[in-house]
C-alpha cells in the first residue's frame, strides 16, 4: 500500500503523506484553502485579542485618557502602581482573595467530590446534579441572593446565625469581614465545578490501586494519602491553577455587593481597572494594571500549560 | 450454634453498616440543602408579598404566594427587552464562534499548510491572555467602529475564542481521517468535507462548546456593562444590577424575581441535558 490510511490522523496531524493517493490537493492549494478557512476566526483574533494587547502595552507609557493629548509618560504608571498605597492595595486585595478562595474551594470540592463518589452513598448522581446547580447562577445574581441572605435586618440568614449566637452583624459594612464574604459568594458558586472535575479524576484512579493498599493494610486515610492525592496530582494542580485564576480575575459579586467597599477594603484589581478604565478614565493607569493582572495570569498559566502539555502527549499524539 | 452466631455477628454489622450508610445519606442531603438555600430563597422570595418581605422574624417560605414581584420586574425595568438582548448576544456569540472556530480548528488539524504549527502556538498562547487585560483598548476600538451600545460591538470581539478553536482542533484530530480521504479521492471539496462528514460527527464537541459559550456569556456582568450605555441595552444580568439604587433600599422581592427570571433558561438547558452540561464543564475544564 503506497498510502497507508491512518486510523489515528491524530499521530501525525503536521506531515504531508508520502503520495498523493489521499491527499489530491497540492500544498499550495491547500494553503489557500487553510486560508479561507483560517480568515474569520483570524480577522477577530488579530484585531480584539492580538492589537488590543499591544495596544494596551502602549497606552500603560501614556496618560491618555481617552480625549485630548496623549503625553508618553515612560513608567510612571507602574511607577503609581507600585507606590500609590490607594492602588497598591488593589493588588493585596487581589491576592488576600485568592488566598482565602484557592484552599477553601479546592478542599470543600475534594471533600465533596469523595462524599460523592463513596458507594455507600445512595442517590450520587442526584446530589452531583443538585450541588452543580449553583454553578449556572450567575456571579451577579449569586450575590443578590446572598445581599439578601445577609442582610442586617431581614437576612434569613443572619436571623438563624443569631438563633444560634452568632451576631454578624452587617458583614458587608465591615471592612474586616465585607472580603470573605464575597469570597464566600464565589466559593459557593464554583465549588460544584471544581468537584465535578475531581469527580472525574476520581474515577479514573484505578480502583486496584485500593485494593492492593487494603490489602496491605492502609486505613482510610492512609489510602488518600497514598494512592488518592498522588494519582488526582495532574487534576489538582489544574484546579488550583484555575481556581487561582478566576480569583485574580473576581468582579462581578463584589461589584453588585459592595462597589470595592466598605474603605475600599474589597476593591480588586479588575474593579479598580473597570473604575479607572471607564469611571475615571485614567486610561494609562487601567491599562499598566491590566498588564500587571497580564502578567501574574501569565505566570500561572505558565504552571499549568506544562500541565497540559503532559496531559496532551499522553493522550492526543 | 456457632454457625448461628457467626450469621448474627454479621446481621449486626450489617445493621451498623445500614445505619451508617443513612447517616451518611441524611449528612450528605442536609449539606445539599444548606448549598441550595439561596437558590431556594430566590426561588420563595420571588413569590413573597413585599410586606412579608420585609417583615421580622423573616421566614423562608412566602405565607401568601404572589406574582406581584414579576409585573413589578418588568414596570421598573425594560425587563422584556433586557431578555431578548440576553438571548441576541448570548446565542450571537455562541452560533458565530461555533462557526468560526469549528472553520479554524478544521484548517488546523486537517490541512497541511506553511505556518500551522505557529499559528496554533500563537492561539493556545492567547488563551492565557484575560479579556479584562485588553477591554480598555477592545472598547476603544468598539467605540472606533461607532458600535458602542450595538449588538454588533458586543458580539464582534467574541465572534472568535481560541479556546474553542482549540478545543474544536483538538476534537477534530480524534476523529478517523478515513472518511474524509475516501471522499476526497471522490472529489469532494474541503467545504464539503468539512460540512458533511467532520461537523456531523464532532456533534458532542459542538454541544460542548456551544453550552459553555452560551452560560458564560448569558451570565457574564462586565461586558454588557462595558459595552452598553443605556438601560434598554444591557442584558438581564447587567440589568438587575440598576435596581440597587443609591438610596440603598434593595427591593429584594423585584430583584429575586427577576433573578429567577435569569436563572431560568438555564436551569431549564441543565434540567434537559444534565449530564451533557456536567459532562460538557468537566471536559472544557480539563481542557
Amino acid at each position: 500500500m503506497a498510502t497507508p490510511l491512518r486510523a489515528r490522523g491524530a499521530k501525525q496531524p503536521y506531515r504531508a503523506p508520502a503520495s498523493l493517493g489521499g491527499r489530491p490537493l497540492a500544498a499550495g492549494q491547500q494553503a489557500r484553502i487553510a486560508a479561507l478557512f483560517m480568515a474569520p476566526a483570524l480577522v477577530v483574533l488579530l484585531a480584539f485579542v492580538a492589537w488590543p494587547m499591544l495596544s494596551a502595552l502602549r497606552l500603560s507609557f501614556t496618560n491618555a485618557s481617552g480625549f485630548g493629548v496623549e503625553k508618553w509618560v515612560g513608567l510612571d504608571n507602574y511607577v503609581r502602581i507600585f507606590t500609590d498605597g490607594k492602588i497598591l492595595a488593589t493588588l493585596g486585595n487581589t491576592a488576600l482573595y485568592t488566598v482565602l478562595f484557592t484552599p477553601i474551594a479546592l478542599v470543600a470540592a475534594l471533600a465533596l467530590a469523595l462524599l460523592l463518589t463513596s458507594r455507600a452513598l445512595i442517590g450520587r448522581n442526584a446530589f452531583r446534579t443538585a450541588l452543580f446547580v449553583p454553578f449556572i447562577v450567575s456571579l451577579a445574581v449569586a450575590a443578590f441572593a446572598w445581599s439578601y441572605l445577609l442582610d442586617p435586618q431581614i437576612g434569613l440568614l443572619t436571623y438563624w446565625l443569631r438563633a444560634v449566637g452568632i451576631h454578624v452583624g452587617n458583614v458587608l459594612q465591615d471592612p474586616k469581614l465585607a472580603m470573605p464574604t464575597v469570597v464566600l459568594v464565589a466559593i459557593w458558586k464554583n465549588v460544584g465545578f471544581y468537584m465535578v472535575i475531581f469527580i472525574a479524576g476520581l474515577q479514573e484512579i484505578p480502583a486496584s490501586l485500593y485494593e492492593a493498599a487494603k490489602l496491605d493494610g492502609a486505613g482510610a486515610w492512609r489510602r488518600f494519602l497514598n494512592v488518592t492525592l498522588p494519582q488526582l496530582s495532574n487534576t489538582l494542580t489544574f484546579v488550583v491553577v484555575f481556581a487561582m485564576i478566576a480569583a485574580l480575575q473576581a468582579f462581578d459579586q463584589i461589584y453588585v455587593m459592595t462597589s470595592g467597599g466598605p474603605y475600599r477594603s474589597t476593591q480588586t484589581v479588575v474593579m479598580e481597572i473597570y473604575e479607572e478604565g471607564f469611571k475615571k478614565l485614567d486610561l494609562g493607569l487601567a491599562t499598566a494594571l491590566s498588564y500587571v493582572l497580564l502578567l501574574a495570569t501569565l505566570v500561572l498559566s505558565l504552571i499549568q500549560f506544562r500541565f497540559f502539555g503532559k496531559r496532551e502527549k499522553d493522550t492526543v499524539s | 450454634m456457632s454457625n448461628a452466631a457467626l450469621t448474627r455477628t454479621r446481621t449486626r454489622f450489617q445493621l451498623s453498616r445500614t445505619t451508617s450508610r443513612w447517616l451518611l445519606l441524611a449528612a450528605v442531603a442536609a449539606l445539599t440543602l444548606i448549598v441550595l438555600l439561596p437558590v431556594l430563597v430566590i426561588v420563595f422570595t420571588a413569590f413573597k408579598p413585599t410586606a412579608e418581605i420585609n417583615a421580622f422574624p423573616p421566614t423562608l417560605l412566602p405565607s401568601a404566594w404572589t406574582l406581584g414581584n414579576f409585573s413589578r420586574i418588568f414596570t421598573d425595568l425594560p425587563f422584556a427587552r433586557l431578555g431578548l438582548n440576553s438571548f441576541v448576544f448570548a446565542g450571537g456569540v455562541t452560533v458565530l464562534a461555533l462557526v468560526f472556530d469549528s472553520l479554524a480548528a478544521y484548517a488546523l488539524a486537517r490541512l497541511d499548510f506553511r505556518g500551522n504549527r505557529a499559528l496554533l502556538v500563537a492561539i493556545v498562547a492567547s488563551l492565557m491572555i484575560p479579556f479584562q487585560a485588553t477591554l480598555i483598548p477592545v472598547y476603544q476600538l468598539v467605540a472606533h467602529l461607532g458600535l458602542v451600545n450595538t449588538f454588533a460591538g458586543m458580539i464582534m470581539p467574541r465572534a472568535a475564542d481560541a479556546f474553542g478553536i482549540f478545543f474544536l482542533r483538538q476534537f477534530f484530530l480524534s476523529l478517523p481521517r478515513d472518511l474524509d480521504n475516501a471522499a476526497r479521492i471522490d472529489g469532494a471539496s474541503e467545504l464539503r468535507i468539512f460540512r458533511s462528514i467532520v461537523l456531523p460527527n464532532a456533534v458532542p464537541a459542538l454541544l460542548t462548546l456551544a453550552i459553555f459559550t452560551f452560560v458564560n456569556n448569558w451570565n457574564d456582568l462586565l461586558w454588557p456593562l462595558v459595552f452598553t450605555t443605556t438601560p434598554e441595552m444591557g442584558t438581564i444580568t447587567s440589568g438587575l444590577t440598576l435596581l440597587t439604587g443609591p438610596s440603598g433600599i434593595v427591593p429584594y422581592g423585584t430583584m429575586m424575581a427577576g433573578s429567577l427570571i435569569a436563572i431560568l433558561p438555564l436551569a431549564v438547558l441543565f434540567l434537559i441535558m444534565q449530564r451533557r452540561f456536567i459532562e460538557s464543564v468537566a471536559t472544557t475544564g480539563l481542557k
